[in-house]
């Protein structure tokens, strides 16, 4: 291996990394700013211009609070669920492509920490580590209601990973891989994967706001029923962890429905932007796009949230199996029906 | 419920359609300490003792104030007026100290009512809070009018 080569993804990955947690830490402003723009009020305004600084104000105050572990808790556990619950947030970002390659220096560089042909099935991989973080979290807390929002969290992870994973098999017989560079590069122009496959989208939506723990399906730290759910027992920048954990869940999350639905850095008129560009700059107003894509779904995710009230637990685990469950079948059922009508003709 | 009222999508994004139109509403915001809400005709706030209109304290320390108030937030220990003082108090008797915890007022006006003499009144701003309890206790220096400019 190329040195050339090592630097260039150890620059890659920092600059992932590092773009993952900003994108989060403000997430944590757009959030209360959206909040309150919703509820016709203004939002947090008075750390810096706008409230810009809001995020480091909150997490300088995270970093100062007194870090309580109960006495009856398991020790490592404690520690170990925010720390998983963060990790597994961070590391799903390495498959998802960034942007088309981009030529520095006569060396042609992808926009893609890793390009591994399973890529769908690393990202849910790592999405179901995610829950391991919360359940060990909520258990070593030794209090019952972190034990009860671990167990939600545990049922309702798994009920929803089901529709998830089905309709992305009717994704993967749509794109025919599972690799999504690939998958995106199939999407060139205006050829996204929603105008093929708008159910498995609208599933996809609502299996990744269960799967990140967002409302309407926040069960598992639910305040009026669970005082604080699995993290009722964290303080400090434990429970700063989890909390973060979910805006980079939720940045991963929009990243993963741009790329596979909404054509990741595509976008109408790209060829002509390239050749205008050249291919440097080409790319990175795709990078741009797919960003633009990321921010909007993260809008999405707020919205929705200030929105739509808690789901009970029955009403989600209803939604979950009777409702999502067959129409995700339906869906694949359709979409393998007009495949195979389609090469007929 | 049938199958598409089970989906809850249509009134998701009807729910969600109302949301989006409360983002450009005009925002109710007060900026707090820089903008002043307006406050009503019969607002009480924090105490004002008063000054007569030649700039004499009116209050002649009878105690009716701390008697009628039903928090006991009231305390005063009353003197005489002596030789020279004329222009400073209204009355022969006055006020030496003059005590308010406004942590025990809950600001109820009976002692404005109780006054024979129009010597006080809840007409100040809201009470500031504080880090001490022991800095909730008004003397004369803050209830007190400004004396008049001459």
């Amino acid at each position: 291996m190329e040195l050339a080569f090592v630097i260039e993804k150890f620059v890659l990955i920092t600059v992932i990394f590092s773009l993952s947690l900003v994108v989060a830490m403000y997430s944590t402003l757009a959030e209360r700013k959206i909040a309150a723009f919703l509820q016709d009020r203004i939002g947090p305004n008075r750390a810096g211009p706008g409230g810009m600084f809001q995020p480091l104000a909150d997490g300088a105050k995270m970093f100062f609070k007194e870090e309580i572990i109960p006495a009856d808790s398991s020790k490592f556990l404690f520690i170990a669920g925010p720390s998983l619950a963060i990790l597994t947030a961070c590391i799903g970002s390495a498959v998802i492509p960034w942007g088309q390659n981009i030529l520095i220096a006569g060396r042609t560089v992808s926009l893609q920490v890793t390009d591994i042909n399973v890529g769908i099935l690393y990202i849910f991989g790592v999405v179901s580590l995610g829950v391991y973080g919360v359940m060990i979290g909520g258990w070593a807390s030794n209090n019952k209601f972190s034990l009860m929002g671990a167990i939600r969290a545990a049922s309702q992870n798994i009920s929803y990973e089901i529709p998830m994973g089905l309709s992305i098999i009717a994704l993967l017989l749509v794109t025919g891989t599972l690799s999504l560079k690939e998958i995106t590069e199939q999407q060139h122009g205006w050829h996204w994967n929603i105008l093929y496959q708008p159910l498995g989208f609208i599933l996809f939506l609502v299996c990744s706001f269960a799967e990140t723990n967002r409302t309407p399906f926040d069960l598992p730290e639910c305040e009026t029923e669970l005082v604080g759910g699995y993290h009722t027992e964290y303080s400090s920048m434990k429970l700063g962890f989890f909390l973060f954990a979910e805006y980079i869940n939720m940045f991963i999350s929009s990243a993963v429905m741009a790329t596979l639905y909404f054509g990741g850095y595509n976008y109408p008129g790209m060829d002509w932007v390239n050749n205008a560009m050249g291919p440097l700059w080409g790319p990175l107003i795709g990078m741009v796009v797919l960003f633009a894509k990321i921010f909007a779904f993260i809008f999405f995710f707020m919205w929705v949230r200030w929105t739509v009230p808690r789901f009970r637990y029955d009403q989600l685990m209803n939604l979950g199996w009777k409702v999502l469950i067959p129409l995700a079948i339906a869906n694949i059922v359709i979409t393998g029906v007009w495949i195979t009508i389609y090469d007929k003709l | 419920m049938n199958f598409w009222e089970r989906l809850y999508l249509p009134a998701i994004f009807q729910g969600m359609g109302i949301t989006f139109k409360h983002m450009f509403k005009k925002k109710e915001t007060v900026f707090y300490p820089e903008v002043e809400r307006e406050f009503s005709e019969n607002w009480r706030g924090m105490h004002s003792l008063k000054r007569d209109e030649q700039g004499r304290e009116r209050c002649t320390a009878c105690g009716l104030c701390a008697l009628s108030c039903p928090a006991e937030a009231i305390t005063m220990i009353a003197a005489e007026r002596q030789k020279g003082e004329e222009n400073l108090y209204r009355e022969e008797k006055y006020a030496a100290v003059y005590e308010i915890n406004m942590l025990r007022c809950i600001f109820c006006g009976l002692c404005e009512e109780a006054c024979p003499k129009e010597a006080i009144y809840l007409d100040g701003p809201i009470v500031p809070s504080d880090y001490l309890r022991k800095d909730f206790i008004y003397g004369k220096d803050k209830l007190v009018e400004e004396p008049l400019k001459s």
